[in-house]
């Protein structure tokens, strides 16, 4: 089954993704057949329960482990290790390294790519996310908002046209984690960035995406893909009206019942 | 959720002066920085009053109960002891040590970091090294000493007690700083792979700086290990150009016991600073692990 928004060439085609690990107990199916497309400047939400092979296909977009079948292309070309200079990552809880100050670890990617630090940008984005002024504390002085922002800033310095998020904001309080969602939506409006985020969060995916990608549990495989028409801006406030929730319960049922039902949106 | 204010949510935790003290290391140093952290004049004045009180209290006690210098040296005697002859007694001979200390850590603890970070890379090394990490690190090295004067340095130098150091050091190096390479936050080691790292630079920025905390015990353990086997080397079997060690079996064979006294304090001492530059590095490399 192949999920198309239709037009030009996709900034990100997955095809017949399939991944096997080797536990001690045997092999485990993480993701069969797997495929969509993503277009450029698009926002998709990938959803599923844990477990369900949505990671290891991020990390497989990420090109930081391979496929056991299947291929990702980015622009055309095939994924087969780290594109640092297209692809932006953002992990599970910030993942911030607690020995360097905001600052350096902002300057990280840089270092490992060995380019000149792009101070003004860095000055922006710090800014933009409202952590000026905090560019000497190191992570623990930080919540773990202030910690996923200095994240943010970390991919968005490089300048990626590709920003792939593994539930960046699962660990962070409901408050904390509106606030992230708004700010990440601020920060797409304004880059237009492709992005892939990955939640097991429905009403995140929802309010976030303009398509939501739902996965079976394991084996992962395509669900459905709902197409979400809230309009833009987004606000807080659409997550309480009658339509969300209707959604909500809709993508709840798919993930149970693993995707065999077709369920009508809207 | 647009009703909680920002500032509420984005709290700073703010340290105290106690809590500053916690982050300080690893180690829990706060019992040698007492006097650092002391709050008020009232704190000082109660630290510098007790360590008057210790000194002139065995000094009174010594009195009163005519114990023998012989027997008990007095603290005055001991301090007008260090007086006297203090570089041809102690600063020479603490010179000595010193750089049988030093240069035994250096070589010890770089072979047990190279080791360490070979070892937790390949298993199979691991199996071949083990046993005889634990054979050096359950066999006191100081009694290596005479046997390697003897038979394989065959000399008076400061040679056969730089090995013993450099052997009772770096398995304890080696020990503490596997510990730390085998820390693998795969999570941090994604993070820079994503950004195309090399192996060489996944040591130099993840692997290193999260073994570094349990690396710089490692030296701390190595050090007291090695100070002991120096100064207990020494003792068993000096080199000609002497040492604490040596100074100490020299004045208690001659019953000097006012030297002896000075001697242990200089090793005391020199025990001491090792422990505060180890404090010193802990807190400026090791105190994000709080």
């Amino acid at each position: 089954m192949i999920a198309r928004s239709g037009g030009s060439a996709a900034k990100l085609e997955i095809r017949g993704a399939a991944k096997t690990y080797e536990a001690k107990t045997g092999p485990v199916n993480a993701l069969e057949d797997f495929s969509i497309d993503v277009q450029e400047g698009e926002l998709v939400c990938i959803l599923g329960p844990s477990g369900c092979g949505k990671t290891t296909l991020l990390w497989a977009m990420s090109g930081l482990h391979a496929l056991t079948r299947g291929e990702i292309r980015l622009d055309g070309a095939l994924i087969t290790g780290p594109r640092p200079h297209e692809l932006g990552m953002m992990f599970q809880d910030a993942n911030l390294l607690p020995w360097r100050n905001l600052q350096k670890n902002i300057e990280f990617p840089f270092e490992i790519k060995k380019r000149p630090t792009d101070r003004p940008r860095i000055a922006r984005l710090v800014d933009e996310v409202g952590l000026t002024g905090f560019e000497t504390s190191f992570p623990r002085e930080l919540s773990g908002g202030m910690q996923q922002r200095a994240s943010i800033v970390r991919a968005l310095a490089q300048d990626p046209s590709v920003l792939l998020m593994d539930e960046p904001f699962g660990a962070l309080d409901a408050f904390t984690r509106d606030e992230m969602n708004l700010l990440l939506l601020r920060l797409w409006t304004e880059t237009r960035k492709t992005i892939v985020f990955v939640t097991h969060n429905i009403s995140e995916a929802i309010f976030l995406a303009d398509r939501v990608v739902v996965m079976t549990p394991r084996p992962g495989r395509l669900a459905h893909v709902y197409d979400i028409e809230l309009p833009r801006p987004r606000t807080i406030e659409m997550t309480f009206e009658p339509e969300f929730i209707e959604l909500i319960q809709d993508i709840k049922r798919t993930v149970e019942i693993g995707g065999r039902h077709v369920v009508e949106v809207e | 959720m647009s009703e909680v204010p920002t500032e509420l949510r984005d709290e700073i935790p703010s340290f105290d002066g106690s809590q500053a003290n916690r982050d300080a290391g690893v180690l829990d140093w706060s019992g040698l920085t007492s006097i650092r952290t002391a709050k008020s004049a009232l704190e000082i004045g109660t630290i510098v009053a007790v360590a008057v009180a210790v000194f002139f209290g065995a000094e009174g006690i010594l009195r009163l109960t005519h114990t023998p210098e012989y027997v008990f040296p007095k603290p005055i005697s001991v301090v007008r002891a260090l007086g006297t002859d203090t570089w041809t007694l102690y600063g020479q001979h603490l010179w000595v040590t010193l750089q049988e200390f030093l240069i035994g850590l250096a070589i010890g603890s770089t072979i047990g970091l190279v080791l360490a970070a070979l070892i937790t890379q390949k298993p199979f090394v691991e199996k071949v090294v083990a046993p005889y990490i634990i054979m050096l690190v359950t066999t006191p090295m100081l009694a290596l000493v005479p046997f390697l004067r003897l038979s394989i340095i065959k000399g008076f130098s400061i040679w056969p007690i730089v090995v013993a150091v450099a052997l009772a050091s770096g398995p304890m190096v080696l020990i503490n700083a596997s510990t730390g390479f085998r820390r693998t936050d795969l999570a941090k080691i994604a993070l820079a792979r994503s950004y195309g790292a090399s192996t060489l630079q996944i040591f130099r920025k993840i692997r290193f700086p999260l073994a570094l905390p349990m690396i710089i015990v490692g030296y701390m353990v190595g050090s007291i290990f090695g100070l002991l086997t120096a100064v207990g080397g020494e003792m068993v079997a000096a080199s000609e150009q002497g040492g604490l060690g040596h100074e100490l079996v020299f004045f208690s064979s001659t019953i000097r016991m006012a030297n002896f006294g000075a001697t242990l304090l200089v090793i005391a001492a020199l025990g001491v600073s090792i422990y505060v530059v180890f404090y010193f590095i802990g807190k400026r490399w090791a105190s994000w692990e709080a």
